[in-house]
């Protein structure tokens, strides 16, 4: 049974388009992954989703509610952690938890139990009294998480939860993400970090232009991919030019496929290799050429392929093609109300 | 079977949607007021602005000629009821601050993935926060003037001059709100805020009264909503209050105490009917 379920879900910011017929299923007491590179409309479905933002067109469905006709029963059930934390300075983060706590009508005694338990739990007695306007990007995080898990939602729903943060913090975070799932909560949770969907998410999705493009377990796929990862280098420093050059050659040779020029490994070239002979006549087609093997790595599909894969980049280059556009400042504005 | 884990009762209370009301809007004001608690200077500023306003504007035409003023009044004795009038009205104009700083950090948010019984109750926290605030500086002007010797209104002058100033810093508190919904940044806001303060005062009869004004300023201040607030409570400053005396006499009319009440009133109700769109729009 899902717990989420997205479908063809369309958002547009004026002339940019957020998402376009996203269509997504989170079954129920999974930890699911949402993975994609920054604005890929990761935070929008989110934020739709925790019925922050209505989308121009589609279907929400979360918890068995339509969460754009019941949008307070979801709201109930619902746990969010955004992704820019947003603490009252002036108040101690107990304070802050009370607050909460108010908002979501807990009786105070609960409501203090509750408090004292997420304190032990997420380890923050040594500061939960001082002020929010003190904490560091781990406190933060943490509080927040606590703040989200207070009134204990079936579904959790976090927004790149660890972006930034200590390694201390972030293994917190992880633990308590993994200790939900096993007592039943759903959790979904975004990342631009292959190495967080990979270590904690048992289903996932791959998100790029507010679509979702490939959807399942971790293991089902990187075994779609098949065959084995190749890196090769021609040279320590190539250009485009010669790895261009390269990609030709290798493109002709039988048993490899998926033959891709990464600009930001130095122009070394990604390939897949089916067959245990493919390799030794990859060597002599590239000797006949001419070209010299600088290098040769060799290993089972990473997440990194699948996402190679299904987008035709890598993560890290979908990233840099990002950065430089992304206008803050309207993002921002986007996200007031 | 039925497992005793089912027989139980579901965990979640049943509270009643008025007592979740009243709870979510008692945490968010318990919030505002521990803000300003731990940040004082607000409220320090704004009671220690009309304090000066009231001893040196005072001092000003202290030496003026007796019986310039309509009854004979010193100067002192008229300006206070404007600089009480002022003080709420300041206050109040502030309020749509901490709900636009709420807005573009991102605290807003939190409000509303939340399940309010109502988002009326964050609308409602400010109201509650910024009259109570009004309250106690205007308390403290009203104190501070009759300290220095410009009268004390008596008790069923208290009264009028609680009624007046809450009906004002209602209306005014809506405006503010709306405001902090509809512009764009804390910096538009600010901006406004700072036009419309001094001109209104101007434009009033708090410094001084009608007879003073050319014919256009007596115009703009007989429109002014400050007006009818300010002059019921310097009514109540002259003596035992009767809402039927002539008030002052605008270029369109005289008006007297019911009426002034009146204005504020249907101000206060329209101001709250007009931003009803604006926050539907915002908080829906």
């Amino acid at each position: 049974m899902s717990v989420i379920h997205l479908e063809e879900l369309e958002k547009s910011y004026g002339d940019v388009k957020a998402l376009s017929g996203l269509t997504l299923d989170v079954p129920s007491g999974s930890l699911f992954g949402l993975l994609g590179p920054n604005g890929a409309g990761k935070t929008t479905a989110l934020r739709i989703l925790c019925t922050l933002l209505e989308p121009d067109s589609g279907n929400v469905t979360v918890l068995g509610l339509d969460a754009l006709k019941d949008p307070c029963e979801v709201r109930k059930k619902l746990g969010y952690v955004a992704q820019e934390v947003a603490l009252d300075k002036i108040l101690s983060g107990r304070e802050l938890l009370q607050l909460q706590g108010d908002l979501y009508h807990l009786r105070s005694i609960e409501r203090n139990a509750r408090i004292a338990e997420l304190i032990e739990r997420l380890e923050m007695g040594s500061w939960i009294d001082r002020r929010c306007g003190t904490y560091s990007g781990g406190m933060r995080r943490r509080l927040d998480l606590a703040a989200g898990l207070l009134h204990q939602p079936q579904l959790l729903v976090l927004d790149e939860p660890t972006v930034g943060l200590d390694i201390e913090s972030r293994g917190k975070i992880w633990q308590i993400l993994r200790e939900l799932r096993s007592q039943g909560t759903t959790v979904l949770l975004s990342s631009h970090y292959l190495e967080e969907v990979e270590a904690l998410a048992d289903r996932m999705a791959i998100i790029d232009d507010g679509r979702v493009i490939a959807q399942g377990t971790p293991g089902q796929l990187k075994q779609n991919l098949g065959g084995d990862r190749v890196t090769i280098r021609v040279r320590e420093f190539s250009d485009e030019i010669e790895s261009e050059q390269v990609r030709r050659v290798l493109e002709s040779i039988e048993g490899v496929s998926q033959v891709v020029v990464n600009r930001s490994q130095g122009f070394s070239l990604n390939l897949v290799v089916e067959g245990e002979k493919v390799l030794p006549k990859l060597r002599e087609e590239l000797q006949k050429a001419q070209f010299e093997l600088f290098a040769l790595t060799q290993s089972r599909p990473s997440l990194d392929d699948v996402y190679l894969q299904v987008t035709g980049k890598t993560l890290m280059d979908a990233e840099l093609e990002t950065a430089g556009q992304r206008d803050t400042k309207l993002e921002r504005k986007k996200t007031m109300r | 079977m039925i497992s005793p884990d089912n027989a139980k009762l579901p965990e979640t209370d049943f509270q009643s949607p008025m007592a979740e009301l009243i709870q979510e809007t008692l945490a968010l004001t318990r919030r505002l007021f521990i803000q300003l608690i731990r940040r004082p200077s607000t409220l320090i500023a704004g009671i220690l602005q009309p304090l000066i306003w009231l001893v040196l504007f005072g001092a000003l035409f202290s030496n003026a000629p007796q019986g310039l003023l309509p009854g004979g009044v010193t100067y002192g004795k008229f300006l206070g009821a404007g600089v009480i009038v002022f003080t709420a009205f300041s206050g109040a104009l502030n309020a749509g601050l901490p709900v636009m700083f709420d807005r573009e950090f991102g605290f807003l948010n939190r409000l509303l993935v939340a399940p309010l019984q109502s988002r009326s109750s964050i609308v409602l926290s400010s109201v509650v926060y910024i009259t109570s605030l009004s309250l106690l500086q205007s308390l403290a002007i009203i104190w501070t003037a009759a300290l220095l010797g410009y009268g004390w209104p008596g008790v069923s002058g208290i009264l009028l001059v609680a009624i007046t100033l809450l009906l004002l810093i209602f209306a005014v508190t809506a405006l503010s709100l709306a405001l902090a919904f509809a512009l764009p940044g804390h910096i538009e806001l600010i901006a406004v805020i700072f036009v419309a303060n001094l001109p209104l005062l101007f434009a009033s009869t708090a410094l001084a009264p009608l007879s003073f004004m050319p014919s256009w300023l007596g115009w703009l201040a007989a429109l002014n909503p400050l007006t009818f607030a300010i002059e019921p409570i310097r009514a109540a400053y002259r003596g035992p209050v009767d809402l039927s005396t002539i008030l002052f006499h605008a270029p369109y009319g005289d008006v007297n105490g019911y009426g002034c009440l009146t204005v504020l009133m249907v101000l206060t109700i329209g101001l709250f009917f007009l931003i009803r769109p604006i926050l539907n729009r915002k908080l829906a």
